[in-house]
């Protein structure tokens, strides 16, 4: 903010400082809009499309939007669709949060002989992405019965290093005192665990609900290999068999199922978006 | 560290035990197999396994299709992160500026962070359709001819647009978190307004950044390496010609479209889990340091 000068004409530096210092914010708005609308063009020229159904690409609304919109809905199952992703989503986001919640709770609260290998082995699933053991993971479930099955969708991703340390950190910054005094009253863990650790760590809870229901929502390539029945299809694959057809494609329809595909996650965003900062801005020290 | 406040031998292992059990049974029973599997020669249908030693990595290292996955990938990848990462740094130091109403723009820059890959690429498949596309409409009034199905240079540039777009919200995200760690006088000292707002960005604010951005770098890679198969998936399938065929779309290929490609899947598997493992210890090594330590 400082205009620091040694000129010698200092006064019409101050001067053109002021103007500038006035017209900065201005100019940066303009920067900032400009910017904005380019990240978001994209987004509106996708919903355009999907309002149209003569004249596909010109930058004038059409007038079938509910058409299309209805035609998306009903072509893709969307209900449906929605309603496994959901399903999927959910439990997966849950899950992960209860079990990186007991673990972290373990490992923080208690003295486990071999912790640190524990740690070690659970870390290990940063090593070891999908594509890295995807073809005996899918053979794997063949044999457990699991194809077209929510198990099938859900159980491989409940274990979560990334949980597991966000809350081993959370829990390492909660004063020591809390949970003596706890103890000291005769609570025993389970009571302390769930009276006081996890209504403080709400944040991060809903930092990692956020981060990992976007994560499911939007898998494609697991789904992709076990889940083609009607009752379990994922909706990423789903807007892929709209695109996915041997008939001319009705870019109108797609677009329009591919927005109601966003809807979902992005509410999640919205309403968590604070979290995950508020999660982020303390984690970020350590990631 | 925080002293163990509970005393009990069996209810932590008890905790633990789901998390343990699972990442036994998902993750490294099944990364152990592929290795096995890498050995093998695999004819799925005939149920036939023959062990070949090291016949699949050469087979992969001799053959055009690999190499050139492999070049696409590194090409892709190296694009990917470079415009992600500066995009979305110039984007967060811009709406991190301490302006009235600039709350806003922090909301409206991190939405794609809602979008999945497959989606961002349908979205982009559209913007620049040969035919339809608005943006290839606009192109063309400055002479230049965008096809992205016919021109394998320009599927490359396509597939690497759809993808740097939806990772925008990610690192803005991260990037705006780190600018809020940074002490406001900082900030206000190195703002954008002034002169040499350039040479003090780099000298005061970037070296702060510095760990949020090697996370970052990270995070990126591995999003270009393997979050990308959707996007590939439900535009280009890896065409025109092997132009857009990355590791992973070569690897889903042969492991589950052709029967005699187990093996070869398998072992293009443990080649990713050495690209994995070089990145992991680069976040170790200068990751995790610096940011412990800065």
């Amino acid at each position: 903010m400082s205009a620091i000068t040694t000129s010698s004409t200092v006064r019409q530096e101050v001067r053109t400082g002021a103007t500038r210092q006035r017209l900065y914010p201005v100019v940066m708005h303009l920067v900032m809009a400009g910017a904005v609308f380019l990240v978001t063009f994209p987004l509106i020229y996708a919903f355009i499309l999907s309002t149209q159904s003569t004249h596909l690409g010109t930058l004038v609304p059409g007038s079938a939007l509910i058409e299309n919109y209805q035609d998306a809905w009903r072509q893709a199952n969307m209900g449906l669709l929605m309603r496994n992703t959901l399903i999927v989503a959910l439990s997966v986001a849950v899950g992960k949060i209860i079990l990186a919640i007991l673990g972290a709770y373990a490992l923080i609260y208690f003295r486990v002989r071999g912790g640190m290998a524990i740690l070690g082995l659970i870390m290990l699933t940063h090593l070891l992405p999908l594509p890295v053991r995807i073809v005996p993971t899918y053979e794997l479930l063949t044999d457990l019965g699991w194809v077209n099955t929510f198990q099938g969708l859900t159980v491989p991703f409940f274990a979560s290093a990334t949980g597991l340390l966000l809350f081993q950190q959370f829990f390492r910054t909660v004063p020591t005192d809390l949970a003596d005094a706890a103890r000291v009253d005769g609570a025993g863990p389970f009571r302390f665990l769930l009276s006081i650790l996890v209504p403080i760590s709400r944040t991060n809870i809903g930092a990692l609900f956020l981060i990992e229901f976007v994560y499911m929502w939007n898998q494609y390539l697991w789904p992709l290999l076990v889940a083609n029945s009607d009752q379990t299809r994922q909706i990423q694959i789903g807007i892929k068999l709209l695109v996915a057809t041997d008939a001319v494609i009705d870019w109108g329809t797609v677009m329009a199922g591919a927005l109601m595909a966003i809807v979902p996650p992005l509410i999640v965003l919205l309403v968590l978006q604070r979290s995950l900062m508020a999660g982020l801005t303390t984690a970020t020290d350590d990631v | 560290m925080v002293a163990p406040v509970f005393r009990n031998r069996i209810l932590p292992y008890l905790l633990l035990l789901p998390s343990a059990a699972l990442v036994l049974v998902f993750f490294i029973y099944p990364a152990v197999q592929s290795l096995e599997l890498s050995l093998y020669r695999v004819h799925r249908v005939r149920g036939v396994k023959l062990y070949v030693g090291l016949e699949n990595f050469e087979r992969l290292f001799t053959s055009t299709t690999y190499l050139n996955s492999l070049e696409v990938t590194a090409k892709f990848v190296v694009a990917v992160v470079f415009f992600a990462l500066a995009i979305s740094l110039a984007l967060a130091v811009g709406a991190s500026q301490p302006i009235r109403g600039f709350g806003a723009y922090r909301t409206l820059l991190i939405w794609t962070y809602a979008l999945s890959p497959a989606i961002a690429g349908l979205i982009w498949a559209l913007l620049t359709d040969p035919a339809i596309g608005v943006l290839t409409g606009a192109l063309s009034k400055f002479g230049i001819d965008f096809n992205w199905r016919r021109s394998q240079s320009d599927a490359l540039i396509f597939i690497t647009a759809a993808a740097v777009w939806k990772i925008l919200g990610y690192n803005i995200l991260f990037f705006l978190a780190g600018l809020k760690n940074i002490p406001r006088d900082v900030i206000e000292a190195a703002s954008l307004d002034g002169a040499n707002a350039w040479t003090r960005f780099w000298k005061m604010i970037f070296p702060l950044l510095m760990p949020v951005t090697l996370f970052l770098l990270i995070m990126n890679t591995l999003y270009a390496s393997f979050e990308t198969f959707g996007l590939i998936d439900i535009t280009t399938q890896g065409g025109p010609g092997r132009a857009t065929n990355v590791l992973v779309y070569n690897l889903y290929n042969d492991g589950f479209k052709s029967t005699t490609g187990i093996g070869l899947a398998s072992a293009q598997s443990i080649i990713l889990l050495g690209i994995v493992a070089t990145l992991t210890v680069f976040q170790y090594r200068f990751v995790s340091r610096r940011t412990f330590y800065q």
